[in-house]
């Protein structure tokens, strides 16, 4: 059983808190009263069968999906509901989608630069450097005057997790990181994400790579019809997990 | 064959009808995209002047507003756009109801720009932290803009020919003077079809020009 990398978590501090969280969609009720305590440093790996609500558990973290019950607070104060404020938390929190969302118009470099300039005022030359030093650590310097449609997937995803630690964030939210990607090219990202953990980087993953979860975790949380069923260390939850869904929806997806 | 031309100032004319062109193009360039922000944007007031806006000036004549400006603002209450000759005060007024009209076309086809953007974009725009305002100046309005370049020509090219409308109020673009000449001269084929191809030289370039520039500045996804 490997163990999790990167200084074990135990008794920080708590940077998210969620408590009582509730969200419908229409009729649809997405998120069922979830309880998720994130402390600083730790990897939080949310896993589940689709349509389960882990998307939108991490999209409310910084607010792009709003709530309709319950508290999320960030680093000790409850989420800003709109307007300035709630563009400096979104500032501190890395976001990296399914899709990349790279900004089409733009090249890879302007892309690393545009939000320390706009938003934190950086001058254009230090945004230039930190956003070059940034794009060697993901492995895609060599890219850096390209626009995203000449990079391939994981590539583009690369520039996406760059672009998110360029803001220096508190916490990095990955919303099914590599599932838009080509199976040649999930380990590379995985791979950034595992040094990003190493470095002590507070981390919520929503994936479908066990593999990632087990090696890079410090929690895993098990979520089924905007519930959480289970939260457990990695070894615990897939050695062995205490619910019939989560040990139904194991079954499902490693014996095949 | 061409001497009853002697005497009329075509290029004068021609030149004014780039003038107005040019200046209400500008204009409503600036007044449609304000109104463009202002309907997307996530206040209600905004959006409901914005598409009261479209919805009344797009539906009325752009002859009743080129009269309007002379009758209504000029004559009746006396605003003159801090010109004191009256073919510039008419000028002015020409332009200022061009714009306000043209404005109501360029503001409807950058909204369609707007909804080819795909919401990811915006979404992580917002995630760095961008205000709204940021998110439409740097990442939204200039993607949908790429994508409009060539119905925003169509809206350049009819603001052209759009602008012998001015002649209601006596501004001596190139409509007035052909109607002056089909008065005094008796070659009416002829002078409408020099005036048709003096409309050519101007939409034609106009259309080739941004169609290619179209090609260029499409956003490849």
């Amino acid at each position: 059983m490997p163990v999790p990398e990167g200084p074990a978590p135990e008794g920080g501090d708590a940077l998210v808190v969620l408590s009582r969280v509730d969200k419908h969609f229409g009729s649809l009720h997405v998120l069922r009263a979830v309880d998720l305590t994130v402390h600083r440093g730790e990897v939080v790996v949310v896993i589940g069968p689709s349509g389960s609500g882990k998307s939108t558990l991490c999209r409310a973290i910084n607010r792009l999906e709003t709530i309709d019950g319950g508290e999320i607070r960030f680093d000790g104060r409850p989420l800003p509901a709109e307007g300035r404020e709630l563009a400096r938390l979104r500032a501190d929190v890395g976001m990296v989608f399914q899709s990349f969302d790279l900004f089409a118009h733009k090249t890879v470099l302007d892309n690393v630069t545009l939000g320390q300039i706009k938003v934190r005022g950086k001058d254009r030359k230090s945004a230039g450097a930190r956003a070059r030093e940034l794009l060697g650590r993901v492995g895609v310097a060599a890219q850096a005057d390209k626009y995203p449609a000449q990079l391939s997937g994981g590539q583009q995803q690369r520039v996406a997790i760059a672009r998110a630690l360029a803001m220096d964030p508190k916490v990095m939210l990955f919303d099914e990181p590599t599932s838009a990607l080509d199976p040649e090219m999930i380990n590379e990202v995985l791979e950034v994400m595992r040094h990003l953990a190493r470095d002590g980087m507070t981390m919520v993953v929503v994936t479908h790579e066990m593999g990632f979860a087990r090696s890079a975790a410090h929690q895993v949380v098990f979520m089924a019809d905007g519930r959480i069923v289970e939260q457990a260390a990695p070894e615990d939850f897939f050695g062995n997990p205490r619910s019939d869904r989560a040990r139904d929806f194991l079954s499902k997806i490693l014996h095949h | 064959m061409f001497d009853f031309l002697e005497g009329y100032d075509l290029l004068g004319a021609f030149w004014v009808t780039v003038q107005l062109t040019f200046w209400s193009a500008l204009g409503s360039l600036l007044w449609g995209t304000l109104l463009a922000a202002m309907r997307v944007g996530p206040v209600p007031l905004m959006r409901g002047f914005a598409s009261a806006y479209v919805g009344i000036v797009r539906n009325i004549p752009l002859t009743v507003i080129i009269v309007f400006t002379s009758l209504g603002l000029f004559q009746t209450l006396g605003i003159s756009l801090g010109a004191d000759r009256f073919t510039t005060i008419n000028f002015r007024l020409a332009v200022l109801g061009l714009t306000a009209y043209t404005s109501a076309f360029v503001c409807e086809a950058l909204r369609s720009g707007i909804n080819t953007v795909p919401l990811g974009q915006v979404e992580a725009a917002r995630a760095l932290g961008l205000s709204f305002p940021q998110t439409l100046r740097l990442i939204v309005l200039p993607q949908a803009f790429r994508s409009v370049v060539g119905p925003l020509a169509n809206v350049l090219i009819a603001l052209t020919k759009n602008t012998t409308v001015a002649a209601a109020i006596g501004v001596a673009e190139a409509a007035l003077l052909m109607r002056e000449m089909i008065e005094n001269e008796a070659q009416l084929i002829l002078i409408s079809a020099i005036f048709a191809f003096g409309f050519l030289c101007l939409t034609l370039p106009t259309g080739l020009l941004l169609g290619r520039l179209a090609r260029k500045a499409a956003v490849k996804r």
